[in-house]
């Protein structure tokens, strides 16, 4: 058990780090709820439009998709994070390579710690929003909360694990503003943050099931208001796990690359 | 009769104009120096905007009216959006640095030297690159115009025309007006993004989308449905939704203009706190 | 012509501190200053970090407005007549930058010219002027971000100076700096200010800065205003006092009671030793004597007055 304890004070220093961006932190829920209320009211209007559910969500459904998905994008963190590409432009990561801990799994771990912090100070206040706004129907029961629970951290180091390999590519290209840009379009289009996924016309519904990030936003979200339960929610739950381990594994592959570049290059 | 003198001898000092396009034109310049860089960065600006595309058909693949638009009527309002948007993006998206500005010390510089800082921030900084969404936009209009069969008249082309201008302004302001709320709220870059981002959503749909408070919102408090939905609606002949009736759409121009001028107001009183007169 | 006249300029600041950020305290940077500074005068605005410096400049540019007390820079009102103060005006900030930093400095200069309006005819027989005597012919066509620190300070000197301004302000400009950078740009400045019959304010803490560019100094402390006058009436208001070097042929230990004498540093193990005197109590031949009654003195030498040996003996004069 002993190579858990780096690991969870790294967790601990994630945490704490981002606890003292407190006053940033407002400044965001403020846009999410903004977006939450102005997405759901498409949503709706969209509902109303048909007459009857979309795509298998019907008006409360929908509504508490729109806010869950929007609390969601800060623990998930959706948009652009370049620490990584960063450290491999400034030559930093050669700390990181010369640590006694994998720094995959470090970073993974401190990145758990950030998740952390923001759920009070980002995901609650956007959650209350839309409660006092449009109404939530959140499950009364306690499994989709306990299952959402693992699905909320399983796509947390998802996102990790894809960011991860996309910073790596710094090792590479200079300029990784462009490849970060496009990431973060692609990822937040397809991850059911704009549309649910299963709104999506069935060829680009089957682009986005080809790829990992329906499991970073959608498949939690989905969870969590209860519209899958039982096995089909267990189920989701794997297909996390599995995109979990492909996402990992890339990064690995991308780093041992790099890290030979990095030699190379004499950095 | 000196003055006089020092003119023969030193030449006419260049005009205000002269200054501030010398300026403007260097920085030009310089983002134009590396081509394929620069084409680059342009598509990255336009993407946000070619996904949100994706948006607008996902949802006519479900239903075939949106609120009061049909797929091609919603593309029309999209494209106007984005078409303003860009615009805006370009010449004001800079706006959004103003909390670097301050934090580095940038905005005394600016306060030491001999012009107005917002025509220091507006020239001195261009983006150009940030125009990508209009050229979404642009691409979108030239396929949605043809097909929403309009009974155009001189003045409906005219409207047509000046929209994205209006839309641009309309932008701008929210730009502007975000820029000079950062004088009072310290860390708080993300309240930029709420109202110009939310603001550029909330515009691209019908208003007839909002529950009627909200729609009241969009309307008349922060008016950006002058940005592209009301006009489409005075273009296409709508009557509109409850709060947003389509013939408002051609106050567009006056209303921008109305938002403009608020938001300069709000960007000297932010100015003033900033170097302590108000404060 | 009074070019800066500041009367009881107060600023004050409010600070919430504690947990829930209730309680206010109220910082005064700038307590009741009051001064007026001639044309042509070189000033030297000397205080510790936090002391009030910087603060008072903002106010005199136009960048902050007073709390109390007004300040007239060219008999203007800095805050109201910004644009019409900032023409007369050449400011160089030490710690940040007014460059284009992606642009070579060469076209930082131009796009200033053209902000102040400058017709061609004037400024670029200036341009070459400052290109000369800054020496800024190599590195003008780089971009500004690959400059070192030395040849970035003397860009900014050249865009500051490039429209020939009444009054030069400078802030703590050579921070950083390499001591024969500094000396370079001291020596520049002293040389164009005065051939323009300028107006500097010289804010620093750099007390080299002071000697070699100002012939008035204004001490600042915690605020206040505790001394203004020249150089020698300083020295002679806290009393100047000299130190003795002396090298000894064997370490001693400190030599701690030598009378009239002070021991202020002890250097290689007690091998060399500082013994500062004053003038009036003692000669410089009596403390020698004195030290060379007790162990062999190989080599000595006597240093002047220290200014930063007086200015803290002013603070400490002065401590509240």
């Amino acid at each position: 058990m002993s190579a858990l304890a780096p690991l969870a004070a790294l967790t601990g220093a994630g945490f704490r780090r981002y606890t003292a961006y407190r006053a940033a932190m407002i400044g965001g829920a403020f846009t999410n709820a903004v977006f939450g209320l102005l997405r759901a009211s498409v949503l709706v209007a969209t509902l109303r439009s048909r007459g009857g559910p979309v795509g298998g969500y019907d008006q409360s459904t929908a509504v508490t998709f729109a806010w869950v998905t929007q609390a969601l994008i800060a623990v998930v963190e959706m948009f652009t994070w370049n620490e990584i590409a960063q450290r491999v432009r400034t030559g930093d990561i050669a700390v990181d390579l010369s640590r006694p801990i994998d720094p995959q799994l470090a970073w993974a771990a401190a990145d758990l710690g950030r998740a952390a912090a923001v759920v009070l100070p980002r995901a609650a206040p956007i959650l209350l929003v839309g409660a006092a706004t449009t109404g939530l129907a959140l499950p009364t029961a306690a499994t989709p909360y306990l299952l959402g629970a693992v699905s909320v951290t399983l796509a947390t180091l998802l996102s990790f694990a894809c960011r991860w390999a996309v910073n790596l590519v710094a090792f590479w290209i200079v300029e990784i503003r462009g490849v970060l840009g496009f990431y973060v379009s692609v990822s937040t289009t397809l991850s059911g943050l704009v549309l649910p996924v299963t709104w999506f016309p069935p060829w680009l519904s089957a682009l986005a099931r080809a790829t990992p990030f329906p499991a970073m936003v959608q498949v939690p979200a989905d969870v969590l208001i209860g519209r899958v339960t039982g096995a089909a929610a267990l189920q989701a739950l794997g297909v996390q796990a599995l995109w979990l381990i492909a996402a990992l594994a890339l990064g690995r592959f991308v780093l041992a690359r790099g890290r030979r570049r990095l030699v190379v290059q004499g950095g | 009769m000196v003055e006089q003198a020092r003119r023969q001898r030193e030449g006419t000092p260049p005009s205000t104009a002269a200054a501030y396009r010398t300026v403007l034109a260097s920085r030009l310049r310089a983002q134009l120096q590396y081509p394929v860089s620069f084409g680059f960065d342009v598509v990255q600006a336009a993407l946000g905007f070619l996904f949100g595309l994706v948006e607008v058909l996902g949802i006519f693949h479900n239903v075939p009216v949106l609120a009061d638009l049909d797929v091609r009527a919603a593309l029309l309002v999209y494209g106007l959006a984005a078409a303003g948007f860009g615009l805006a993006n370009a010449v004001t998206g800079q706006l959004d640095t103003i909390p670097t500005y301050i934090r580095t010390g940038t905005l005394e510089t600016m306060l030491v030297r001999p012009q107005p800082v917002l025509a220091q921030i507006l020239t001195s900084d261009v983006t150009l690159r940030r125009i990508g969404a209009s050229l979404v936009g642009a691409g979108t209009l030239a396929v949605a115009l043809p097909l929403n069969h309009v009974a155009w008249t001189p003045a409906k082309v005219a409207l047509v025309v000046v929209t994205p201008l209006v839309g641009g302004l309309l932008f701008a302001a929210l730009f502007l007006a975000a820029g000079a709320l950062q004088f009072w709220l310290v860390d708080a870059a993300e309240v930029t993004s709420a109202f110009v981002y939310g603001g550029n959503y909330a515009a691209a749909y019908s208003a007839g989308v909002f529950p009627l408070p909200l729609r009241l919102f969009v309307v008349f408090a922060v008016p950006v449905s002058f940005a592209a939905y009301l006009p489409a609606a005075a273009i296409l002949g709508l009557p509109g939704p409850p709060g947003a009736p389509g013939p408002l759409g051609w106050a567009a121009p006056a209303v921008a203009l109305l938002v403009w001028f608020a938001a300069m107001r709000l960007w000297a009183l932010g100015l003033r706190h900033y170097t302590g007169a108000g404060g | 012509m009074t070019v800066i006249e500041a009367v009881h300029l107060t600023r004050s600041f409010e600070r919430r501190a504690g947990r829930l950020r209730r309680s206010r305290t109220t910082v005064r940077a700038v307590d009741d200053v009051s001064f007026a500074v001639e044309r042509g005068e070189t000033i030297g605005y000397i205080g510790a970090n936090g002391a009030g410096k910087s603060t008072t400049i903002k106010m005199t540019t136009g960048i902050l407005v007073p709390t109390g007390g007004s300040v007239r820079t060219f008999g203007l009102d800095p805050v109201p007549a910004r644009t019409a103060v900032a023409r007369r005006l050449g400011v160089v900030f030490g710690q940040r930058s007014q460059l284009w930093w992606d642009l070579p400095l060469r076209e930082s200069l131009r796009l200033l010219a053209a902000i102040h309006r400058l017709p061609a005819e004037r400024w670029r027989p200036r341009e070459t002027e400052l290109v000369e005597r800054l020496e800024l012919a190599d590195f003008l066509g780089r971009p500004v971000r690959q400059l070192s620190l030395g040849q970035r300070m003397r860009g900014e000197v050249a865009a500051a100076l490039l429209h020939e301004p009444e009054l030069v302000v400078l802030d703590e400009p050579t921070v950083g700096l390499d001591v024969l950078s500094k000396e370079r740009l001291r020596t520049f400045l002293r040389e164009d200010v005065a051939a323009r019959g300028a107006t500097l304010l010289l804010a620093t803490h750099d007390m080299d800065d002071v000697r070699r560019l100002c012939e008035r100094l204004l001490v600042v402390d915690r605020g206040r205003l505790v001394y203004d006058g020249d150089i020698p009436g300083l020295v002679a208001r806290v009393g100047a006092r000299r130190v003795l070097v002396v090298d000894l042929e064997q370490p001693l230990p400190p030599l701690t009671d030598v009378p009239d004498a002070e021991l202020v540093a002890v250097e290689g193990d007690g091998v060399r030793q500082r013994l500062a005197f004053s003038p009036e109590r003692t000669t410089a031949a009596a403390v020698l004597a004195a030290v060379a009654g007790r162990a062999p003195v190989r080599d000595l030498s006597v240093e002047e007055p220290d200014i930063e040996d007086v200015v803290r003996r002013l603070y400490l004069a002065s401590g509240r």
